[in-house]
C-alpha cells in the first residue's frame, strides 16, 4: 500500500486544484472564511484528539465498519462476476453522508459555530446534519429545493422530528443546485456565526477534499474486509456518482492500485440523448458551478441546465471536481443508468438479497448487474451500496403503478 | 489610460462623485434596456453596470434572482448583452461595465469574451464568483484586449488580501459594504467607514461602493467614502413594477436624477 501512495499525485495543490479543475469560485466575502476552514480542517487532521472522537462516533454511533457482503442470490442471478455489497445502508440514519456530518459537525464544533446550515436533495444529507446537529447540540437549518420537498416528505419529517427547520427553496428548477445557492447566500450572509455543512464533494476547497477524508473509511474499510476474507483486491469498485462522495470515498484508497477498475455510475434518467438525466460526467462540458470548476450540463451560453433522476440525490447538474480529473486522467471510468434499469434494480435487489436500496445506490447495482454477466467467476466487483431505500418506497410503487415499468421486473430462478 | 480611469480622473477634479446604475440586461427586454441605458446617460449617471443574466446567482438577492430569469426565458445571453451594448456605442459618452458571472465568460470563452466586449465599447468586467486567485487567464487576456478587469473588496477580506485586490483590481475597485447578497438595505452595515479607512490606506485607486444602497439619503451617506456609487436592487425593483407602464422609462430616467442629486457637488 504504501508504494501505491507514492504513486497517487497529492491533491489537491494548495490552492484547491485537481489539475485544472476545483479551486475557488466564490464571491470574495467567502474567501476568508473558506481559507480559515481549510486552516481549521488542516489542524484537526493533525490533531489526535479530533480524530480519536471522530473515530469513536463513526463505531460507537454511526455503527462502523459497516459489513462486506457477499451477495450469493444476486451473483448466481447474473451469473459471472462474485459482488459484495458495502453496506453504507447499515450506517446509522440510512445512507453514508453520516461519516461526513461527524467529522464537519465535531469541525463546527471546534471552530465555535454555534449555527449549521446545509443543503439536501433525497434529503438523506439533510436528516445526517440534523441528526449531527442533535448530538452536538448546535441549531440547524436546511434548504431544500421545493420539488424534493414534495418527494421526499418523509425525509422532511425526519429532519423536523430531529429538531431542525427545513427551509423549502422555491428559486429556479426546485431542486438541489438551488439549494445550494441559497444555502451559499446564507452563508455569504451569516458567514461569521454559520458552519456551512456541504454534503458532497463538490463546492469550493476545501470541501472537495475534505468530505473525501471523511469518506474515505468506506474504501479503506473495504479493502481491508476483502483482503481479509478473500485475500485479494477487488476487480471493479462500482458506485453511483451524484455529487460525488460515497463514490470518491470507496474509490480513492483504490486510486494507486492499477489492476482495480473504478467505476463511476450516473444517472441517466430517461436516457443520455433525452437531454432529461444528470450525468455531468458522460453528457457534460468544463465549467464552473457551485465554486469549482468540473463537468457540469450547461447550453452553449453557459447557463446550467436542469437535471433529472428519478433519485433526487443524482439529480444534479454538477458534479465534485476530483471526478473531473480522474476522468481526464483515464483513471476512473463512468457509466449511467436509467431511472428504469434503476428500479429494476432497485427490484432485483429486493427480491434476491431482501436489501432495498436507495435509489441512488441502485444505480450502481444496475451498472454491476450489466458487467458481472460479461466478467469470470473468479473476478469480483465490489459494489458501494451508499443507502437504503426505505424513503424511496412510495416513489417505486407509485412508478409500478403506473404500469410502465413492469418489464422491469428481475426473472428469478 | 483607460476610459474609466479618465472618467475618474474628471470627477475627483470636479469634486463630484460617479452614480453607476445597474440593470439586468434585457429585463423586461433588450430594447428596453437600450432606452434605460440612453435615459440613464441623460438624467447624469457617470457609468452604467450592465448585469449578465446567469442561471444560478448566488450572490444575488431576489430582485435581481428574479431580473435574471425574467431575462433568461426571454433568450438573453452573453452574445446579445454585447450586441446591446454595441448599439448604445455611438448615442452614449459614459463608460460601460459588464457584470457577470463566470460560467457565461467560460463558455464563450476568454479572448473571445474579452475582444467581443472591447469591439463593443465595453470598458470593463467584473466577475461576481471569481477572486483574484483564480482570475490569472481572464486577467491577462482583458489585460491584452484593453478591458479591465474589476476585483470586490468585501467585509469579510482581511488586510493582505484587501492589498492583492488593490493591487490588481483596474478601471476601479468594487468595495462591498456589507456582508451579505445583493438587496436594498434599510439601514447600512456600521463597519463601512472603518472598512473604507482600511482600503484608503492601501491604494489611491478609485473605489465605488455598492450591496444595499437604494434611496438619495444612502447615495448621500456614502459620498464621503467613494469616488462612485453603485444602485442595483432599487432600480431593478423599479423596473419589475413599472415593466408594463410606459411611463417605465422617464421614471426610472427621474429615480436616477434623484440619486445623482447628492453626488453633483462634493467639497
Ligand atoms: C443514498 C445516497 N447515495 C448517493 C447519493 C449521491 O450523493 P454522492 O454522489 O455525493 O454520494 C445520495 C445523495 O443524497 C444519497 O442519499
Amino acid at each position: 500500500m504504501r508504494t501505491l501512495s507514492k504513486r497517487a499525485p497529492r491533491l489537491p495543490d494548495r490552492n484547491g486544484h485537481f489539475g485544472r479543475f476545483g479551486g475557488r469560485f466564490v464571491p470574495e466575502t467567502l474567501m476568508a472564511p473558506l481559507i480559515e476552514l481549510e486552516q481549521a480542517y488542516r489542524a484537526a487532521r493533525r490533531d489526535p484528539q479530533f480524530q480519536g472522537r471522530l473515530r469513536t462516533l463513526l463505531v460507537d454511533y454511526a455503527g462502523r465498519p459497516t459489513p462486506l457482503y457477499f451477495a450469493r442470490r444476486l451473483t448466481e442471478h447474473c451469473g459471472g462476476a462474485q459482488i459484495y455489497l458495502k453496506r453504507e445502508d447499515l450506517c446509522h440514519t440510512g445512507a453514508h453522508k453520516i461519516n461526513n456530518v461527524l467529522g464537519q459537525g465535531l469541525l463546527a464544533e471546534r471552530m465555535g459555530k454555534r449555527r449549521v446550515i446545509a443543503e439536501t436533495g433525497a434529503g438523506q444529507h439533510g436528516v445526517a446534519t440534523a441528526t449531527a446537529a442533535a448530538l452536538l447540540g448546535l441549531q440547524c437549518e436546511v434548504y431544500m429545493g421545493g420539488e424534493d420537498v414534495e418527494r421526499q416528505s418523509l425525509n422532511v419529517f425526519r429532519m423536523r422530528l430531529l429538531g431542525a427547520t427545513v427551509i423549502p427553496v422555491e428559486a429556479g428548477s426546485r431542486t438541489l443546485k438551488d439549494a445550494i445557492n441559497e444555502a451559499l447566500r446564507d452563508w455569504v450572509t451569516n458567514v461569521r456565526t454559520t458552519y456551512y455543512l456541504l454534503g458532497s464533494a463538490l463546492g469550493p476547497h476545501p470541501y472537495p477534499m475534505m468530505v473525501r477524508d471523511f469518506h474515505r473509511v468506506i474504501g479503506e474499510e473495504t479493502k481491508r474486509q476483502l483482503r481479509e476474507g478473500a485475500g485479494r483486491l477487488p476487480d471493479y469498485v462500482v458506485a453511483c456518482v451524484g455529487g460525488g462522495s460515497n463514490a470518491i470515498g470507496l474509490f480513492y484508497p483504490f486510486i494507486g492500485d492499477a489492476a482495480v477498475r473504478i467505476v463511476g455510475v450516473e444517472a441517466a434518467g430517461h436516457g443520455l440523448g433525452s437531454g432529461r438525466h444528470g450525468a455531468s460526467l458522460s453528457a457534460g462540458s468544463v465549467g464552473v458551478l457551485h465554486g469549482s470548476m468540473s463537468y457540469v450540463l450547461q447550453n452553449d451560453d453557459g447557463q446550467i441546465a436542469t437535471a433529472h433522476s428519478i433519485s433526487a440525490g443524482l439529480d444534479y447538474p454538477g458534479v465534485g471536481p476530483e471526478h473531473s480529473y480522474y476522468k481526464e486522467a483515464g483513471r476512473f471510468e463512468y457509466a449511467s443508468a436509467t431511472d428504469a434499469e434503476a428500479l429494476a434494480a432497485f427490484q432485483a435487489l429486493a427480491r434476491l438479497e431482501g436489501i432495498m436500496p436507495a435509489l441512488e445506490s441502485a444505480h450502481a447495482v444496475a451498472h454491476a448487474m450489466r458487467l458481472a454477466p460479461t466478467l469470470g467467476r473468479e473476478r469480483v466487483i465490489v459494489i458501494g451500496l451508499s443507502g437504503r431505500g426505505d424513503k424511496d418506497v412510495q416513489v417505486v410503487s407509485s412508478e409500478e403503478g403506473s404500469g410502465a415499468r413492469t418489464s422491469a421486473e428481475p426473472r428469478l430462478r | 489610460m483607460s476610459r474609466l480611469a479618465r472618467t475618474f480622473a474628471g470627477l475627483r477634479r470636479r469634486g463630484a462623485r460617479a452614480l453607476i446604475p445597474y440593470f439586468t440586461a434585457g429585463d423586461p427586454s433588450l430594447d428596453i434596456t437600450r432606452q434605460l441605458v440612453l435615459e440613464a446617460a441623460r438624467g447624469g449617471a457617470d457609468l452604467v453596470e450592465l448585469g449578465v443574466p446567469f442561471s444560478d446567482p448566488l450572490a444575488d438577492g431576489p430582485v435581481i434572482q428574479r431580473a435574471s430569469q425574467r431575462a433568461l426565458a426571454a433568450g438573453v445571453s452573453l452574445a446579445r448583452v454585447l450586441e446591446l451594448a454595441r448599439a448604445v456605442q455611438g448615442a452614449i459618452t459614459i463608460p460601460i461595465v459588464l457584470l457577470t458571472y463566470y460560467n457565461p465568460v467560460h463558455a464563450f470563452g476568454l479572448k473571445a469574451f474579452t475582444h467581443g466586449a472591447v469591439e463593443a465599447g465595453v470598458d470593463g468586467v467584473i466577475v461576481a464568483d471569481l477572486p483574484p486567485e483564480e482570475a490569472g487567464p481572464l486577467a491577462a487576456d482583458a489585460r491584452a484586449a484593453g478591458l479591465d478587469l474589476i476585483h470586490l473588496v468585501a467585509p469579510t477580506s482581511p488586510p493582505e488580501r484587501v492589498r492583492l485586490i488593490a493591487r490588481k483590481s483596474r478601471g476601479f475597485i468594487y468595495f462591498v459594504s456589507l456582508t451579505g447578497v445583493t438587496g436594498a438595505r434599510a439601514t447600512l452595515p456600521p463597519d463601512l467607514a472603518e472598512n473604507r479607512r482600511q482600503l484608503r490606506a492601501v491604494t489611491t485607486k478609485p473605489v465605488c461602493v455598492g450591496f444595499g444602497i437604494s434611496t438619495p439619503e444612502q447615495v448621500a451617506a456614502m459620498a464621503p467614502h467613494a469616488d462612485g456609487v453603485i444602485v442595483g436592487s432599487a432600480i431593478v425593483r423599479l423596473v419589475e413594477a413599472r415593466a408594463t407602464s410606459d411611463r417605465l422609462v422617464p421614471e426610472v430616467g427621474a429615480f436616477i436624477a434623484a440619486l445623482k442629486a447628492p453626488l453633483r457637488s462634493q467639497p
